[in-house]
């Protein structure tokens, strides 16, 4: 994820010293993205929200570029007068002077650049900090609803890739679109008051360039795309058969994939052969462009000089205004276009920034001073959309320190009980009760605390095991924390990996077995030591054994706290107080393991079901 | 890149003639300065009016020949550019065709994607740039240079003397600013881990209420590189007022020195007005060869990684032996047969130990472990997906590496415990091992799969395109096709690697009845994690950490192999397997 490219920053900065015939090469057609965005000035206003707080080094780039502009127009200006007035003449003092208020010149233009870069760096940078801190105390606050609507990778390209993408356009293109805008009409002005003839020969190429390099782009921007969707093809291809690879070698059918390769590589050949010489040749273009201006400027020039209309340090001088003139026409369309994309990721930041974040009842809630751990579900109705239910009229009551277990199939809705509980979502009907209290009465971050999750995916950040388990608690000392790690019965594991507690987790822990960050994020929540404990199919990743293994910590973890166990394989829940079993969104049995045997109904048949089977389901 | 020059041989007319077509179109381009000193010098001061003409004939003339120069070039450049990029891409793929699992496993799959897409595309602009922009900057500043020493060899020896200072100042700053923006990635990495933690674990930190302290750490990392960056931006601000200063110095020397010799009259005027515009072109094409020279060191990272794919050599070596006599699958044996994934002979990093067994025709063997005891691994030395460490494995009595690998793979039907299918029709997924079966033999082997009714309940049937962009189907549903497209090739040796895992309970003792017949005509290796998967099996391997802890059928295992007790009791639920089975847990 490297957006940081160092060229940027230096690559088109140097206008100042680009005073005369340029020979760089126009932009190659059909490379320029054109993202168009939705609702460009209101992002404008809102960037200009951020920008505003930097008032002062907003306003000191932009001064700086206009004087940068200014001392660029003035040097041509000045060359051609001291060839006019000095060298021709002959005037040794003149010229001299003329040497220093010349240098004199360039060195303002150079420190002003340097203000200009200085400021502007720290002005973008500080601008998209808070950007970013913005989007990530946004992402903190969303609820789990947009993020269970959202992929990771999505989110993150907005949080990385566009903001990177405001970032490298605050920096150049605005400095560069504002300095394009003043020399196009300092140059025309400076031109005029040179002579008016000239400055008409000189703008007249202009739109003849323009036109010429639109016609070509237009047409050349089809093979482009024929190539983008070859090779498009062939990473599509590429990207399934090399994940498929092994399947492919199982079948060892090697030689057929390579011949599908070959096929559509080829074609991807002649397209690419064919456009690149096609988009390749507007380079060559735009240069004998510019060089048939520069035959025009020199030729008529040298007419009007013949006839003494202008003298030769006016050619000299439209020689430079010339390049100066075309060259911001030339990036102002490249300008415009990085705007449009850095706008348009804007955008997709300011959209997460306009959705609405969870409601935190921090200060209306209440916190209460202890919790026992009573859970009431009365008559709550609840569905992710609204009109297709997912719970219906689902009540249960659990007391202080009893386990409840929720049995059921699949999308019954078991899972969704505990984001009700935890309120990761909202009820649309009925109430949920925390020792007699309505939790939508309560302070969302204290009903959080007081609830433990140990979910089916054990997620470790990148870090220390130490740091990952303190997560649970942050104060806790270094005692407690491997006291909760013995309490988790990941004491053992952790004490024979050769750094112990500070052994360093990779991201996502994959340096560790799925069991092992199980009990892990075990040991966290017994640190952070809640009144109700949810284990959602805790330990359905892991085999049998390690089940078992899991299970003796998670007991501990249970002891003395009101625990809802989600679990596929009944063995593992055959010693709660209370089992539940949810269909479509209903409670349709409930009672202890016995008692439900006895009643013979769905969870007696799926138990016999699992026992024949082995409890694997 | 020079690791990659073989691949640009063959098209060393274009690479030659490319730079060769820039080359003139650099010396067209840099006579029009001189041209116009002459329009200058000797229409203008000297008064001749059909000069001026003439010459600008001349310069209309040499700027066409530029641009048809300029054309030939990008033409050739072109060709070799995208052949070159066409060649790399088909040879990588073809490489990583001939790549063992073990190779798979060290570059990653993701890593191989982007290589022969990404990068290839790298190099081909590296190359398409070489042929160009890398002729024509440098080219342009010698030829600048060169131009003004022959128009006056003082004027130009100041030019000559400033370019000099230049270079020196520009990998100075180079230089200097490069630590500090490895310090800049650094610091964007820690950025962007955060975030990325941040997204995954959201409700991690959620439910502990960690959000206030996740945001104060944030800002952490996040200030940290601002502060990291704006220093770096701060250094580079440096750059282009420093390199314009001392050319502009340059124009100015030039300027009060040429003025001194017009008066000598050793410069006409017209001169010195060609030598201000080349005095320019040094300094853009100095400012070019600079961004050029990033976009190469960029590309240069790509060829490595590309050069990287095309000298690991594949692992498993493929010896195209003739073998004596076609494989039918009627035996196999597993001779003290290790394994370690890099190879080495250390105790600790086997992943088998020892496995030595013996299997006929018609038997069904199971394997059954705990993750990680390395069933997985037992079976794909099978097909030689890995090769053994030390040991052999036979098959009908010839070990078999002797086997050429297309063979072995072609008697050996593997269900990998991944079910990945291709986008394309239902159809193109199963007949993927044989390609001309009939309709009836796709059906029939999907009957067995349990997969014909729910393809038939589908909109297009068998012609029903999946992926991307087709219909999405469930696990289970994917599981099924995987295992139809391997019963379809009819291996003698069947290998199915926990590949019912998410089929419900009904189909998989549904499937399991269909391939009654098949397993006992063949030889069947079955990894399951469900005892009553196994328990049928004429004979069950219990691994454990890399070894055989029990091998026979399940009556045996119960009575005499602990840990398949453990697994018993884990699944059928006894209270005393809680205390049995914490010992053989925890260790990696």
């Amino acid at each position: 994820m490297a957006q940081h490219n160092p060229s940027h920053q230096s690559k088109n900065t140097a206008h100042f010293s680009q005073m005369g015939f340029n020979s760089g090469r126009g932009p190659r057609p059909g490379e320029i993205q054109h993202v168009r965005s939705k609702n460009a000035k209101g992002t404008l206003l809102r960037i200009w929200d951020y920008l505003k707080l930097q008032r002062r080094g907003l306003f000191i780039v932009v001064i700086s570029t206009a004087l940068i502009s200014c001392l660029m127009l003035l040097g041509p200006y000045l060359i051609g007068k001291t060839i006019d007035n000095y060298i021709v003449p002959h005037h040794f003092h003149g010229l001299i002077r003329m040497g220093f208020i010349l240098f004199g010149v360039y060195f303002l233009g150079a420190l002003f650049t340097w203000i200009q870069q200085y400021v502007a760096s720290s002005l973008s940078q500080n601008t998209v900090r808070d950007m970013r801190q913005d989007l990530f105390d946004k992402y903190q606050a969303l609820p789990i609803r947009f993020f269970d609507q959202k992929t990771h990778g999505e989110l993150m390209s907005r949080a990385t890739n566009d903001i990177a993408n405001v970032s490298n356009t605050l920096n150049q293109t605005v400095v560069q679109l504002i300095s394009s805008l003043f020399i196009l009409v300092g140059s025309v002005v400076m031109m005029l008051s040179l002579s008016l003839w000239m400055t008409l020969i000189t703008i007249l190429t202009v739109p003849t360039v323009a036109l010429i390099t639109k016609k070509v782009t237009k047409y050349t921007r089809q093979y482009f795309s024929e190539q983008q969707r070859h090779l498009g093809e062939v990473n599509g291809f590429v990207q399934e058969n090399i994940s498929g690879l092994r399947v492919i070698k199982t079948f060892g059918r090697e030689a057929q994939s390579i011949e599908e390769f070959k096929e559509i590589n080829e074609k991807l050949r002649l397209v690419g052969i064919k456009a690149q010489s096609l988009s390749g040749s507007m380079g060559p273009m735009m240069n004998t462009m510019r060089n048939l201006s520069f035959v025009v400027i020199s030729v008529c020039g040298g007419v009007f000089a013949y006839h003494d209309l202008i003298t030769i340090g006016i050619i000299v001088s439209f020689l430079n205004y010339s390049n100066q003139f075309s060259q911001p026409i030339n990036q102002l369309a490249n300008q415009y276009n990085l705007l449009q994309s850095a706008i348009a990721g804007a955008e997709r930041v300011f959209e997460v920034l306009d959705q609405a974040s969870e409601t935190l009842e921090e200060n209306k809630g209440v916190s209460l001073k202890e919790v026992k751990g009573e859970v009431i579900f009365d008559r709550v109705n609840f569905g992710y959309e609204s009109d297709v239910p997912v719970l219906k009229n689902l009540s249960l009551h659990a007391s202080p320190g009893q386990m409840i277990a929720l049995v059921g199939p699949t999308g019954a809705g078991k899972t969704t009980i505990i984001n009700l509980l935890s309120r990761f979502y909202d009820i649309q009907s009925g109430q949920i009760f925390i020792d007699g209290k309505d939790i939508y009465t309560l302070d969302k971050h204290f009903l959080r605390q007081q609830i433990g999750l140990v979910l089916q995916d054990a997620y470790v950040f990148s870090g220390t095991i130490r740091e990952n388990i303190r997560y649970g608690r942050l104060a806790a000392t270094d005692r407690e924390v491997e006291e909760a790690a013995r309490l988790a019965n990941a004491d053992a594991f952790i004490s024979r990996l050769p750094n112990g507690y500070e052994t360093q987790l990779n991201a996502e822990g994959s340096n560790l077995s799925q069991g092992q960050r199980q009990l892990l994020t075990i040991a966290r929540a017994v640190l952070a030591n809640p009144a109700i404990l949810i284990l959602d199919e805790a330990t359905s990743s892991v085999d049998t054994r390690t089940e078992l293994h899991i299970q003796e910590a998670m007991k501990t973890l249970m002891k003395g706290r009101t625990s809802f166990v989600i679990a596929h394989r009944l063995s593992t829940i055959q010693d709660a107080d209370h089992i539940l079993v949810i269909n479509n969104g209903e409670v349709v049995e409930q009672g202890s393991h016995e008692a439900l045997l006895l009643q013979g109904g769905f969870y007696a048949t799926l138990y016999k079901h699992q026992l024949t089977q082995g409890n694997v389901s | 890149m020079w690791g990659l020059k073989a691949y640009i041989k063959p098209y060393w007319k274009f690479v030659m003639l490319g730079p060769l077509f820039m080359l003139f179109e650099v010396f067209f381009d840099l006579l029009q300065p001189r041209l116009a000193a002459y329009i200058v010098n000797s229409g203008v001061v000297e008064r001749d009016l059909s000069l001026i003409e003439r010459v600008g004939c001349l310069m209309v003339g040499v700027a066409l020949l530029s641009l048809v120069m300029g054309v030939g070039c990008n033409l050739f450049a072109s060709r070799a550019s995208q052949n070159f990029g066409a060649d790399i891409r088909e040879v990588l793929y073809k490489k990583i065709q001939t790549f063992s699992f073990e190779n798979l496993d060290t570059l990653k799959t993701g890593s191989l994607i982007t290589r022969i897409t990404n990068d290839v595309v790298q190099v081909q602009n590296l190359l398409q740039m070489a042929l160009q922009g890398l002729v024509r900057a440098p080219s342009l500043l010698i030829g600048s240079v060169v131009m003004a020493l022959l128009m006056n060899l003082r004027l130009g020896l100041i030019l000559l003397g400033t370019l000099i200072v230049l270079v020196v100042v520009l990998f100075g700053l180079i230089r200097f600013s490069f630590p500090l923006f490895s310090n800049v990635q650094a610091k964007l990495d820690a950025v962007n881990t955060r975030i990325q933690e941040n997204l995954a674990g959201i409700r991690v930190v959620k439910a502990f209420v960690r959000n206030d302290y996740e945001k104060k750490q944030f800002k952490q990392v996040n200030s940290d590189y601002t502060r990291v960056s704006i220093r770096a931006a701060r250094f580079i601000a440096l750059n282009s007022p420093i390199v314009s200063l001392i050319m502009n110095a340059c124009l100015v020397a030039i300027l009060l020195y040429g003025g001194n010799l017009v008066w000598m009259n050793t410069v006409q005027v017209g001169d010195l007005v060609a030598f201000i515009n080349y005095v320019t072109q040094v300094l853009s094409s100095l400012l070019m060869v600079s961004g050029l020279l990033m976009n190469v060191s960029q590309a240069n990272v790509s060829a490595k990684r590309i050069h990287q794919v095309l000298t690991t050599t594949p692992k498993i070596e493929n010896r195209m032996a003739e073998s004596s006599s076609p494989i039918l699958g009627q035996h196999i044996k597993f001779n003290h047969v290790d394994f370690t994934y890099n190879g080495s002979d250390e105790l600790q990093d086997k992943v088998l130990k020892d496995i030595t067994f013996e299997a006929y025709r018609g038997e069904t063997i199971a394997i059954i472990g705990s993750t990680g005891s390395g069933k997985s691994t037992l079976v794909q030395l099978i097909p030689r997906l890995y090769d053994v460490t030390s040991g052999s494995i036979q098959i009908d009595g010839n070990d078999i590496r002797e086997y050429s690998l297309l063979e072995l793979r072609h008697s050996i039907g593997m269900v990998l415990q991944d079910a990945f299918l291709f986008s394309g029709s239902i159809r193109d997924n199963l007949s993927f091992g044989r390609l001309n079966a009939t309709q009836a033999e796709i059906e029939e082997a999907a009957k067995m799969a349990q997969a014909h009714d729910f393809i038939t309940r589908l909109p297009d049937g068998y012609e029903t395109k999946i992926g991307q962009k087709g219909v999405n189907l469930s696990g289970g549903q994917k599981q099924r096709l995987s295992i139809a497209r391997t019963l379809l090739i009819k291996p003698p040796i069947l290998i199915l690697d926990d590949s019912t895992s998410a089929l419900d309970l009904g189909t998989e003792r549904r499937l399991r009845n269909a391939l009654k017949e098949v397993m006992e005509e063949n030889m069947t290796f079955l990894i399951a994690q469900r005892i009553s998967s196994v328990m049928e099996a004429q004979k069950i391997i219990v691994l454990e950490e890399g070894s055989i802890v029990g091998i026979g059928t399940h009556e045996m295992l119960l009575e005499t192999c602990e840990v398949y007790q453990d697994i018993y009791r884990s699944q059928y639920g006894k209270r005393e397997a809680y205390y049995g089975s914490t010992q053989s847990f925890s260790s990696k």
